[in-house]
């Protein structure tokens, strides 16, 4: 068997501070194909972001620890030099942040940021490197890239801001892109034009993608494979139809009835999930949501016992609860499909 | 007679140019003409892109930035220019919740000190007690009495934005001006907010102005939609008939362009090209021509009316045609 594009395998990290271990991220694993997007889906603290910053290696020099493998291309990530990993951001994989604003320079143009992001790995001719920059910025959508090349960030709109940042991403042709929030402070309209990009991109260049985001209309869009985290663990791991058609923790449940619909009105009320995210320092005991579950009584184990197993409830889908996969089943179909 | 009635209101904010003498140049039209009206008990979901002037509309209903013209009635009596003593009358009638429940909360004043403070400013003293009625308050929203005294970093921002709600129905007001009060928060937590208000709403007959650019969460708690653009009011008219029938293509390409937590549903999207013009030079004839995909010469050259095309659904297009775009 040929091993996947992109390999994550175990992966925790912990972040030691005077209160206790955050456990942003404990025991997560997934695989991604080339030409495949994996949508990752929690709430804020959930772990999502400080995955993608491990996988950039952005990690490094700060006080974390990191354990697990990141396997991209059959090379561990975490085990690669600082020089290597160097080489590999931005070429093979690069990174759209949620705030273009803060992830640009504001002292410098446009053009000379993204010029700067070729020239860091190719010898190329200024000229040329700008040439390729101006035919970059034009793809992603930015009119009048020959006059836009030489204006600074505070000169864009948002949209724009996040087109140069998507075009700074793409201009070495990474074959991984994670984005994480990258349209959560745009416009529908602009969301919809960045979405097209992305998946135009895709398209074209057969990059995988992981899109971080906590919209499942988002995800239904875009995604392949879809992992609900929650307290730094994956819930639940499926396949996009899977996830929206017979989604299979509690959780899921909640984040799917929690949501009103654009398409039609829903049952009077919206059935929200109770409590709030659990702190990352004292995840509660067992599962962790188990202080939330309305469903915990179906378990016939005390929850807050153990921690459940990763298990699979139908073939190719992942998830993580004490409740039979029957029961949850007949759950589902009986109290929470009508209510979506 | 409505709760409140607005008509053609009008914020404009001067400019200046940036020379030696400063001179006045066009102003910023954030919002012009609007007009709507807003019974006790409704809701009306004030929706746009960012810049729309939405927010501005909501803050000059309260009066909270003068209106440059038009005319603000609330409960019969008009509050378009008063001032002093009877600007503050209106305030007991007329709150708002912000849409960032950690700016909007002041982190030196202990919650009960907050939610205290509009009995404070309007020299009122509850029956019972401030304190005790602030803990029925806190009570109320979801909130733990016993917290009383704790700061508002100590909250999270569910909680928070609960604590600013209570604040808002303190003096038990007739209409609240909600700005994207959900916006800032986890969808889970999201959800138990929107009941919140809602349950709020029908306990106290409260009419909501709710400003919000997310179209699922409007179209759950409004009775009636109103869409602007570029300060303009493009479309209005209660909740089904404007997400199933919209007739302005503004309408049609925002709700086509909002994701739908379905997969493989392949809807048809309208694509706007470029971005928002600007309020200070708006364009001729129809602001939102620029951008539409079916304008023509005479969108550039009229202005387009808003016209009650049936009732309660007023539409301002020279070519409005209903379509389904969910």
């Amino acid at each position: 068997m040929t091993e996947p594009f992109l390999r994550v395998k175990d992966l925790h990290v912990h972040f030691p501070t005077d209160d206790g271990v955050v456990k942003a991220v404990d025991g997560l694993t997934f695989d991604l194909e080339k030409g495949k997007t994996l949508g990752i889906v929690g709430e804020s603290g959930s772990g999502k972001s400080v995955t993608s910053l491990a996988i950039m290696g952005l990690h490094r020099g700060t006080r974390a620890q990191l354990s697990g493998e990141v396997l991209l291309d059959n090379q561990d990530l975490l085990k690669v030099s600082d020089e290597e990993l160097r080489g590999m951001r931005g070429r093979k994989m690069a990174m759209i942040f949620q705030d273009p604003l803060s992830a640009m320079h504001p002292y410098y143009t446009i053009g000379q940021q993204l010029t700067e992001a070729i020239q860091v790995h190719e010898k190329v001719a200024k000229a040329s490197a700008r040439t390729k920059v101006i035919d970059m910025l034009g793809r992603v959508g930015i009119p009048n890239p020959q006059r836009r090349v030489d204006q600074y960030p505070h000169e864009f709109s948002g949209g724009m801001r996040q087109r140069a940042m998507i075009a700074m991403a793409l201009i070495n042709d990474p074959e991984l892109l994670i984005a994480d929030e990258p349209t959560t402070a745009l416009d529908v309209t602009v969301q919809a034009q960045i979405l097209d990009l992305m998946r135009g991109l895709q398209d074209e260049f057969g990059s995988a993608i992981i899109m971080i985001t906590h919209d499942l209309g988002v995800v239904a869009e875009i995604a392949d494979d879809v992992l609900v985290m929650y307290g730094g663990k994956c819930v639940e791991y499926s396949g996009l139809d899977d996830a929206f058609h017979r989604p299979d923790h509690p959780y899921t449940w909640g984040l799917l009835t929690s949501m009103p619909r654009l398409d039609r009105v829903k049952s009077e009320r919206l059935v929200p999930v109770a409590g709030n995210p659990p702190s990352l320092i004292n995840v509660p005991p067992g599962c962790a949501f188990h202080p939330r579950c309305t469903f915990r009584e179906f378990a016939g184990i005390d929850c807050a016992a153990a921690v459940p197993e990763l298990a699979e409830s139908y073939p190719d889908h992942l998830s993580r609860c004490h409740i039979a996969p029957a029961k949850r089943a007949e759950l589902f179909t009986e109290q929470i499909a009508p209510k979506l | 007679m409505s709760l409140l009635e607005v008509t053609n209101l009008q914020k404009y904010f001067p400019t200046y140019e940036q020379k030696l003498l400063r001179r006045e140049s066009d102003p910023i039209k954030a919002v012009d003409r609007l007009s709507f009206t807003l019974d006790s008990g409704e809701t009306l979901g004030l929706v746009g892109e960012s810049g729309c002037g939405k927010s501005t509309a909501g803050r000059t209903v309260l009066r909270l930035l003068n209106p440059t013209g038009g005319q603000i009635v609330f409960n019969g009596q008009d509050v378009t220019n008063i001032k002093g003593e009877a600007l503050r009358k209106l305030r007991r009638e007329v709150q708002m919740v912000f849409q960032d429940p950690y700016g909007s909360l002041n982190p030196r004043h202990p919650v009960g000190a907050i939610i205290a403070a509009p009995f404070e400013i309007q020299g009122i003293k509850p029956e019972g007690g401030v304190k005790r009625t602030v803990q029925e308050l806190m009570e109320r929203v979801g909130l733990n009495p016993e917290h009383y005294n704790r700061y508002p970093h100590e909250f999270s921002g569910g909680q928070r934005q609960r604590i600013g709600v209570a604040r808002a129905i303190a003096l038990k007001p007739k209409l609240i001006v909600c700005d994207e009060p959900v916006s800032a928060l986890d969808v889970s937590i999201q959800a138990q907010v929107i009941n919140l208000l809602e349950d709020l709403q029908e306990e106290q007959n409260l009419a909501y102005v709710f400003i919000a650019h997310d179209l699922s969460v409007v179209r759950h708690i409004s009775d009636r939609v109103l869409v602007m653009y570029l300060g303009k009011m493009m479309e209005v008219a209660d909740r089904d008939t404007l997400y199933e029938r919209p007739m302005h293509p503004y309408t049609q390409a925002l709700m086509s362009a909002v994701p739908v937590p379905e997969p493989r549903r392949n809807r048809e999207r309208i694509l706007l090209t470029g971005d928002l013009p600007s309020p200070q030079n708006p364009p001729s004839g129809c602001v939102f021509r620029t951008r539409c995909p079916i304008a023509t010469e005479r969108c550039a050259a009229e202005v387009p009316l808003p016209t009650e095309l049936e009732p309660g659904h007023v539409v301002a297009c020279h070519f409005p045609k209903v379509r389904d775009v969910l």
